[in-house]
């Protein structure tokens, strides 16, 4: 009878503590998932305006995921926003040439940055830096243009 | 004035049924008192009366003084702990063991540490001859051991006063022996005051000393055994209920349904079978 | 004439008892909820009885709870999956699962099962402890049953409501990982990673586990409310235990629409 009882309580305690600890998982900034797994070079690039990029977007080539964004940083000089991202170390054959787009996936998608590669035989490496970049198009910036034009063709 | 209980002028309804109209009893001290009356006439309203978890509608029930109706809850509840009873079908918790169930009332109202608890269980147990079910489920009980291990609890924390509902309903004769010498025997040795609703008059004359008739929500005889008894030839009422005679509108209704019954059966109904007719109306 | 004429009284007859019926029913619940509020803080000096509770009633639901958390995530990531890839937006699987989950599925979903599987339990047993007296025995010893049986219920099921709800979330959105990511091939980082970013930790938990607080109050309420009050008969105990389910349902419902324009709304 005192058994039970006292299984009872222990069951009971690991029950509340399960739950709490659940709660908390869900409230936690989920900050380590997934990127763990990234391991490669870094390289940072410049942009106007990135739009909705953020931290572990997607770095695409031709489609394919072969990194993640790190960290975005405002540059103090140029008020362009320094974006380090981190490149899987097997894709170490990227032209240093290469082009760097902020797309958006889809119509409503998150955003990711497309690589384009160059014809220069030197390689990115670690530390480098992509100087040729295309900002995140702003939606109402094309909009407004579009009817600026428009007005001023007449 | 040596009474445990009184009523004094007291009435009780339920909805528009007026079930005590204004009764006067005396329940003496150190006896064992009958409450009899056929079913229906509240009885158990009247236990209940008295363990003050329904109020009377007006007049008074006392229990040692104290007015049930108006009491305090805390003067209430100290009462209750003066008073023990017994549930018609033992009421005992079902998920805890005979045991346990007699120890309820030592836990919640006793800081006795657990091996005296198990130590009184043990006795209590022993008192009613269900030791050797100490680890039973009420579940596994039979009706009469429930009862006895209900009465266990009951006991439990040494009451001065008894209360039994129906005692001896649906209990095989064997059982009914045994509860008949377990209240008597309880009473005398621990010399306590009970009261028994019933409508079982032999085992009620066997033990009671004191008894009271009820009938349509009055006191209609009241004395020991032998003085109603002696009252009987005088109230019709009495000598049918002591008696188990059917009264007048009863037979004639057993006759009825006889007839309709014969009738339906395509029997030659036993009179005639004009009356049989009446009877199926 | 008169046919139409007694069924228009009979109709209006049957209304008037069900307006009546319902007066008296909240009115019962009025005085039994005053005589609970009274032991609801002396129950804690029985530490013991309410952790029995939350083993009756919280630890015995969590396989039917983990169960469907489980499959209400996978669902939900095949459903989410379809939609998103016609936008091409299947990163946000993350966000779309675990929000739907946290603000809403979780918490209500939990309730729902909840009443279903604890809340009739408690009321069939404190309907059958009345039908078979021992409500009334622990009275007639000076025990409260109020605060003896009633209380360390109604505290179990407000206690183990937010933490079951929580686990169904997390486990929903485990659930959801595994249809998105394991089976149709999300990027893994896209998944955690827009949780991170849109899942507002004090907003969208908090106002869940308020949510599933108030679930858990209303569902313990209504099941002790039922069983205490239930009629001591069988058929008495089995139309308690529905209403307890019925009611309870109704309730989590229409609260969670009014918290949610509470807490989302304008």
């Amino acid at each position: 009878m005192m058994n039970t009882q006292r299984g009872i309580e222990i069951v009971v305690g690991a029950f509340v503590l399960a739950g709490m600890l659940a709660l908390l998982v869900l409230t936690l900034k989920w900050s380590d998932f997934g990127t763990s797994s990234v391991s490669g070079y870094t390289v940072s690039a410049q942009f106007d305006n990135i739009g909705g990029l953020t931290d572990r977007s997607p770095i695409k080539l031709a489609g394919v995921t072969i990194g993640r964004v790190s960290s975005i940083q405002i540059d103090p000089k140029t008020f362009e926003a320094v974006v380090t991202m981190v490149i899987g170390s097997q894709y170490n054959d990227l032209p240093k040439d290469s082009f760097a787009s902020i797309y958006t996936a889809g119509l409503l998608g998150a955003q990711y940055i497309e690589i384009s590669p160059g014809g220069d035989t030197q390689v990115l490496k670690n530390g480098d830096k992509i100087t040729m970049t295309q900002s995140a198009v702003v939606l109402e910036k094309i909009i407004s243009k579009f009817l600026f034009n428009k007005a001023a063709e007449k | 004035m040596n009474s445990f209980i009184q009523f004094e002028q007291m009435s009780f309804s339920r909805g528009r049924n007026l079930i005590f109209d204004r009764i006067d009893m005396a329940i003496p001290r150190g006896k064992i008192t009958a409450i009899m009356g056929p079913s229906g006439t509240g009885k158990t309203t009247l236990l209940r009366l008295i363990g003050g978890q329904i109020k009377p509608k007006s007049g008074r029930v006392l229990v040692d003084g104290l007015d049930m109706g108006k009491a305090s809850s805390q003067a209430l509840l100290a009462m209750r702990r003066r008073l023990g009873m017994l549930f018609q079908n033992g009421a005992l918790f079902t998920d805890l063991t005979a045991a346990d169930n007699v120890a309820f009332p030592l836990r919640e109202h006793t800081r006795l540490p657990p091996a005296l608890i198990a130590r009184i269980v043990a006795l209590k147990l022993q008192a009613v001859g269900l030791l050797a079910a100490a680890d039973q489920m009420p579940a596994a009980l039979s009706g009469g051991m429930a009862r006895r291990v209900a009465l266990a609890r009951a006991l439990a924390l040494d009451p001065e006063l008894m209360l039994y509902d129906e005692p001896f309903t649906g209990q095989d004769p064997i059982n009914v022996g045994v509860l008949l010498r377990l209240i008597a025997s309880l009473n005398q040795a621990l010399g306590l005051t009970s009261v028994l609703v019933s409508h079982d008059v032999a085992e009620v004359f066997a033990i009671a000393d004191c008894v009271f008739v009820i009938n349509e929500g009055r006191v209609v005889a009241k004395g020991s055994p032998d003085e109603l008894r002696a009252q009987m030839p005088h109230v019709p009422f009495l000598r049918q209920f002591l008696e188990g005679a059917p009264d007048d509108n009863q037979s004639q209704a057993s006759q009825q349904s006889a007839n309709y019954l014969a009738n339906a059966l395509g029997l030659k109904p036993p009179s005639d079978k004009r009356s049989a007719l009446r009877g199926t109306r | 004439m008169n046919r139409v004429l007694t069924a228009l009284l009979n109709g209006l007859a049957a209304l008037g008892q069900g307006v009546l019926s319902a007066a008296a029913h909240t009115g019962q619940l009025t005085l039994f909820i005053r005589q609970l509020m009274g032991r609801l803080i002396p129950a804690w000096t029985r530490p013991k009885l309410i952790v029995q509770e939350i083993y009756a009633i919280g630890v015995l639901s969590l396989v039917i709870i983990v169960i469907s958390g489980g499959f209400v995530g996978l669902v939900l990531g095949l459903q989410g999956f379809n939609i998103l890839s016609k936008f091409n937006a299947t990163e946000s699987l993350g966000v779309m699962v675990a929000l739907s989950l946290v603000r809403e599925l979780g918490p209500v979903v939990t309730a729902l099962l909840f009443a279903g599987r604890a809340g009739s339990a408690v009321t069939a047993e404190i309907a059958l402890m009345k039908t078979t007296e021992q409500l009334a025995a622990m009275e007639m010893m000076a025990v409260d049953p109020l605060r003896r049986v009633i209380a360390p219920r109604f505290w179990g099921a407000v206690i183990a409501m937010p933490l079951l709800a929580g686990l169904f979330s997390l486990v929903g959105i485990a659930g959801g990982y595994f249809i998105g990511v394991v089976v149709l091939g999300v990027d893994a980082a896209s998944y955690w990673g827009q949780i991170q970013q849109q899942m507002q930790p004090m907003d969208d938990v908090m106002n869940g586990v308020i949510k599933s607080l108030v679930f858990g109050v209303v569902i313990g309420l209504v099941a002790v409310f039922e069983g205490f009050n239930a009629e001591p008969t069988s058929l008495g105990i089995s139309r308690a235990t529905t209403r307890t389910v019925v009611l309870s349902s109704l309730l989590v419902l229409g609260l969670d629409f009014i918290l949610t324009a509470w807490m989302f709304g304008a």
